[in-house]
């Protein structure tokens, strides 16, 4: 048995944090703070800790639960219902890609798998040539992203790779493909490989066990299980973002509402909550964009089935990348991609392997030998890549439509095709596409032919994404930007946007650091602005 | 009386229907799952699968974990039960408009006319014939109408994801399961 992990939220609760379950309220309640922020991920608790810190009274609602390592037991079946939107099937209107994305306090960084990376220096060179966005520099961010990766601890991770990811430096090294190693925001990580379904020993500097705990001690209040239902607007202001109450499950509204007011308020409920947060509230739209060119990091996997045991459920799941085919043609050409590896668990795998049956349960019973491999298409650079557009269903849930197209069926064909190469030359014995018309191929040479041959359409090919960006595009250009380069909504005045619906593109890499450090700068410039004083650091 | 109202509406194709969807397929998934809906929700809008429509899962899920279920027929009976309230379990915690289309899904499934048209397995679900039903999941599964495509991946999705969220399901697979002393 091992020692119990010490839970920084059971002591932050002993020690009297304000924490309004809202599953629990029995009465509708009005709350008043200088600022509500409207989810506690990367962007939301970026921003109430420097907000706290600076001295301004802090509301945080998110709609998801209060959950600590106590709770996190590594199970698919209780992480997914849990920590995820939608019990982690989420999907976009035609259902072809399955979108994962956190519902908890700590937003998606309570279950990503830890990756850190600086905004690449393509990207951000064209938001400033084609969005008029003068920050995107690396010497401009780079003392945010510096602040950010002492906040959440990002360090080089010296670990060796687990044999999932150690596939990939192997056969793309083997091929002369260049890879490196992810840097990981963690401390003390034991290996486990469980990231997904929450850190069960707070290794993961997340937004959960940082930026949270640290608006709390300075005062902040946080509401959980209450969905932002709609902003109240008077001419240019928000007077109050009504929230409605989830039953214990999260599931449905119990009844009970919750009012906040607020001088200020900062949406940061991600790219799809928060585009369609401000539609279901008919915020002005000045520039029509609004929950437009909505990207996702369209995703394709490739399984390979190798000798030795890979057990990729087992280690930190992301520490090996390659960039190189981000770079083998121009940022606004071709689709390029970045190859990186998934952690394997069983529901996940399963559900994400194509077929049924016996050929199924024949490449289930492989687990243990099986690596996989995923290759995330660099959306938004091309204008044959406009992404897709945030609508309300019916029932005023938002919803992504986001239509695939040739040009990114061109980047899975390719994509597909590097990802069998590498494994082959890794050893792979076979490698099996995500696909429906995929076989178990059994040579380069075979999967080369087969895969250059198969159709590539909607449910076919097996697309997922768990970077959801844009939306609510900054931009100093306003009849393109929905908020301008100070995180400011146009069209009212005490409106911030601050998460990852204000890239005005996809980023081309796993997006929590660049989110982390472009909300400090811009909660900083709001905390002095609310203040009239220099805004306080991250701790 | 509902009953036979949207079986009228199944029956009389709809133009605008037709073309927007291209088939009767479509309709049908629609008309059928309002009528599922209608008499299933109950008072508390919990999802229940009963009656024809848990019938049909019964007799999709042992074609889609083929190969995974035990042979012995009372362990396999006693695995079926147990992954059919863990499909439905799942089903339960997503969001309401997500459960309605599940809903509409088997509500299309326990319509006979529908169960004909759309999967070919002639008789009622009880004695459905595992080639059959494998036989139309494989239709489904690349179906030219992406409809199908999506409710073959519901089917896959949720079946799936029941069997091997189950720690019952790990021994087979060679997964060992969380470290222990933590979990």
């Amino acid at each position: 048995m091992t020692a119990r992990i010490p839970d920084p939220i059971e002591a932050g609760l002993q020690r009297g944090w304000r924490v309004i379950d809202a599953s629990r309220l029995e009465h509708d309640r009005t709350l008043e703070a200088d600022v509500v922020i409207v989810g506690s991920g990367a962007g939301g608790g970026i921003s109430a800790e420097i907000l706290a810190r600076s001295g301004l009274s802090v509301i945080v609602v998110e709609e998801g639960p209060l959950k600590s390592s106590r709770d996190f037991r590594m199970r698919e079946a209780d992480a997914y219902p849990a920590l995820y939107q939608e019990s982690a099937a989420r999907k976009t209107h035609d259902k072809a890609i399955n979108i994962l994305q956190g519902r908890a306090v700590g937003g998606s960084t309570t279950v990503n798998w830890t990756s850190s990376f600086r905004a690449p220096e393509s990207t951000l060179a064209w938001w400033r040539r084609h969005h008029a966005l003068s920050l995107a520099t690396p010497d401009e961010l780079a003392p945010w992203f510096a602040m950010a990766e002492r906040r959440t601890g990002v360090v080089d991770w010296l670990v060796d790779p687990n044999q999932n990811n150690d596939a990939l430096r192997r056969g793309a090294a083997r091929l002369g493909i260049p890879t490196a190693a992810i840097r990981r925001n963690v401390q003390g990580c034991w290996n486990l490989g469980y990231c997904g379904m929450g850190c069960p020993t707070n290794a993961k500097q997340s937004m959960l066990v940082t930026t949270i705990p640290a608006a709390l001690d300075h005062g902040a209040t946080l509401v959980t299980r209450a969905r932002a239902e709609r902003l109240v607007l008077r001419g240019q202001q928000v007077e109050e973002v009504v929230c409605r109450a989830l039953d214990g499950a999260g599931v449905l509204p119990s009844g009970r509402l919750l009012r906040l007011r607020a001088r200020h308020v900062v949406v940061a409920g991600g790219a799809i909550n928060t585009p369609a947060l401000l539609l279901r509230s008919d915020a002005p739209d000045p520039s029509g964009q609004l929950g437009k060119r909505t990207f996702l990091h369209p995703t394709v996997i490739s399984a390979a089935f190798y000798e030795k045991r890979i057990e990729g459920w087992s280690g930190a799941p992301q520490s090996i990348y390659s960039d190189h085919f981000l770079a083998t043609d121009p940022i606004d050409g071709p689709i390029g991609y970045k190859l990186e590896t998934p952690p394997l668990h069983p529901l996940l795998l399963a559900t994400t392997m194509s077929g049924f049956g016996e050929q199924h349960a024949t490449a289930m019973r492989d687990f243990a030998h099986l690596g996989g491999m995923i290759a995330l298409l660099r959306d938004g650079f091309h204008e044959d890549s406009p992404g897709g557009v945030v609508r309300l269903r019916g029932d005023g849930m938002g919803e992504l439509d986001y239509p695939l197209n040739d040009y990114l069926w061109d980047g899975a064909r390719r994509a597909l095709l590097s990802m069998a190469e590498i494994q082959f030359a890794a050893g792979a014995r076979t490698v099996q596409p995500a696909h429906e018309k995929a076989g178990r191929y059994r040579s380069w040479a075979e999967a080369r032919r087969e895969i250059a041959a198969l159709p590539q359409r909607a449910h076919v090919t097996r697309v997922v994404s768990a970077h959801v960006m844009g939306g609510c595009a900054m931009g100093g250009d306003e009849r393109r930007g929905v908020v301008d380069p100070a995180g400011r909504y146009r069209g009212l005045a005490n409106l911030s946007v601050h998460d990852g619906s204000l890239f005005p593109t996809s980023l081309g890499a796993n997006p929590q650091l660049t989110i982390y450090a472009i909300t400090a700068r811009l909660a900083s410039g709001l905390a002095s602005h609310l203040t009239g004083r220099p805004a306080a650091a991250l701790a | 009386m509902a009953y036979t109202r949207d079986m009228a509406t199944l029956l009389r194709p709809s133009r605008r229907t037709f073309l927007a969807v291209g088939g009767l397929a479509a309709l049908a998934l629609g008309a059928g799952g309002a009528w599922y809906r209608a008499t299933r929700i109950d008072a508390t809008h919990r999802f229940a699968l009963d009656g024809e429509a848990r019938a049909a899962l019964h007799a999709i899920a042992p074609a889609i974990l083929d190969g995974a279920l035990a042979h012995d027929p009372g362990r396999r009976e006693r695995q079926l039960a147990s992954a059919i309230d863990a499909v439905e379990a799942a089903i339960r915690g997503l969001p309401q408009a997500t459960q309605h289309e599940v809903q509409d899904l088997f509500g299309l499934l326990a319509l006979r006319p529908a169960r004909r048209l759309l999967t070919g397995v002639p008789t009622g679900w009880e004695s459905a014939d595992i080639r059959q039903v494998s036989a139309f999941l494989q239709a489904w599964r690349v179906h030219r109408l992406e409809l199908m495509r999506s409710a073959y991946g519901a089917l896959h999705d949720l079946v799936l994801g029941a069997w091997y969220a189950q720690p019952a399901s790990w021994d087979a697979i060679g997964y060992p399961g969380p470290p222990r002393g933590l979990a």
